[in-house]
């Protein structure tokens, strides 16, 4: 059974989207240089926030994890790098959509969308080294190492690509210029809560399903359908397959 | 034992079993010549100017055969489970991290030592001028390289996989190598002043630093068994 806070949060979250797509389509104005395409921003730059949010979190939880060596500390900063993978998904598709009506092309070589696409490359890496660990504690420690390192990155990365492009110009400035019309900068808020309640909903549910996961293991563990998970049938100095 | 005297007899141990071998220095090195010489079929340099693309097609091939280096620094540890020897000496495993680091800057450098002067005669470029410089630029981004690429080689070797793997987390990392050492590498070969590239150098000696550094602390998670 779900929690209470759990099951309010998701009915907010189910709430929220309906209303954010109203603000986004119907409330917002339509911009009038870009036209209906600027509309895809309501939900491209929340999703980029989100990407962030995700890959921060992972860092701090990889690193709490080498530090306390405490599972719940995986688990979150592997849904975590998830969510961040996949609202990174999100901005690098959604990019491109708007890019190719307003500056004429699909892609530029410009810093964000760049580093972007390294920050996505990188925990795709996380994600696939994950994969190959051979059980979970290798697979916690590796991801830590790997996301900690991605955090470092980050701004060393971002830096060099701005100096790799020279004075980039400013294209990004959204609405052109000006700052944003306070109708505009209100959808923008509303799409960012939602994301936000987005995410922290996939993040507990996520986190809710390692957790189930690894109680069906300890179960099937002890009526003895599994061979012993944690025995380490090399020790140090045996064999790795 | 002293800290550096640990870290200098991994280089050599792994330098001596080269020697002896002789399976990884001629290989490196005719690989990343191969890569030259694909480059000078795909771009037409009697059009083009070396002076743009050269130091992207050096840095190429000396990333790609840094990344068989790599993947190759581990193995004879991981085969017949010799790491396992090294994981119970009474030593910093940092200071194993830094020889390892060591060993593969020299194995890099070798196949830059050659590669260089090689490019320079198949370019039809001069190099003798601030060679100096040439040298910095070579010497810091590699370190930088193979900083990082030590610390995940040492978690791929442990996979299956580890041939996909390592320059799947390696060559985003790397970005910022690449770049600097591109553009450091152009200027040098164009002649400019040195201000003009200066902060090339400056981030990838602050590279070199941050990851050394976060290596050292992070080395002992990757191997842990």
């Amino acid at each position: 059974m779900r929690a209470m806070p759990s099951r309010i949060l998701i009915a907010l979250t189910a709430l929220a989207v309906p209303v954010s797509l109203h603000m986004a389509l119907v409330v917002a104005p339509t911009e009038e240089k870009m036209g209906v395409v600027q509309r895809i921003f309501y939900y491209h730059v929340p999703s980029a926030f989100m990407a962030f949010l995700g890959v921060g979190l992972c860092a701090i939880m990889s690193a709490l994890y080498l530090w306390r060596r405490e599972r719940r500390f995986d688990i979150m900063a592997h849904a975590a790098a998830e969510l961040g993978v996949l609202f990174c998904t999100i901005v690098l598709v959604t990019g491109p959509i708007w890019a190719r009506p307003v500056w004429g092309v699909w892609w530029t070589g410009e810093v964000r969308l760049t580093s972007t696409l390294i920050l996505w490359l990188i925990y795709v890496g996380y994600l696939l080294l994950r994969e190959n660990a051979e059980n979970r504690e290798q697979a916690a420690r590796w991801g830590a190492v790997v996301a900690i390192v991605g955090a470092l990155d980050m701004p060393i990365i971002y830096k060099s690509v701005e100096w790799w492009r020279g004075l980039h110009p400013k294209v990004l400035k959204i609405s052109g210029g000006g700052g944003l019309d306070p109708s505009m900068e209100r959808a923008l808020l509303v799409c960012t809560i939602t994301f936000l309640l987005l995410f922290a909903t996939l993040f507990l549910e996520r986190v809710r399903v390692a957790l189930l996961e690894d109680e069906v293991e300890a179960l099937e563990h002890a009526i003895g359908r599994r061979p012993a998970v944690a025995a380490p049938a090399s020790g140090p100095g045996g064999t790795r397959s | 034992m002293s800290y550096l005297g640990i870290v200098a007899l991994v280089a050599a141990k792994d330098l001596r079993t080269e020697l002896r071998s002789r399976e990884q220095a001629l290989s490196l090195m005719v690989f990343a010549l191969l890569v030259l010489v694909v480059f000078n079929f795909a771009f037409d340099f009697t059009i083009l100017d070396f002076g743009s693309l050269g130091p992207g097609i050096l840095w190429v091939a000396f990333i790609f055969s840094g990344v068989l280096a790599l993947n190759h620094a581990f193995r004879i540890e991981r085969e017949q489970d010799r790491i396992e020897g090294i994981l119970l000496a009474p030593i910093d495993r940092s200071a194993f991290y830094l020889g390892k680091v060591l060993s593969t800057v020299i194995f890099m450098g070798t196949v830059e030592a050659v590669l260089v002067p090689l490019s320079a005669i198949l370019f039809n470029q001069s190099i003798t001028p601030r060679l100096g410089l040439m040298v910095l630029a070579l010497v810091l981004n590699t370190i930088g390289f193979a900083a990082v690429g030590t610390l995940f080689a040492a978690i791929t070797t442990q996979t299956r996989r580890s041939e996909v793997l390592l320059p799947l987390l390696l060559f985003p990392a790397a970005v910022p190598i690449a770049l600097a050492a591109v553009r450091a590498t152009s200027h040098i070969l164009a002649g400019r002043p040195f201000a003009r590239y200066a902060n090339w150098i400056y981030m990838s000696a602050a590279y070199d630093l941050v990851f050394i550094a976060a290596a050292v602390l992070l080395f002992d998670y990757a191997l842990q068994e």
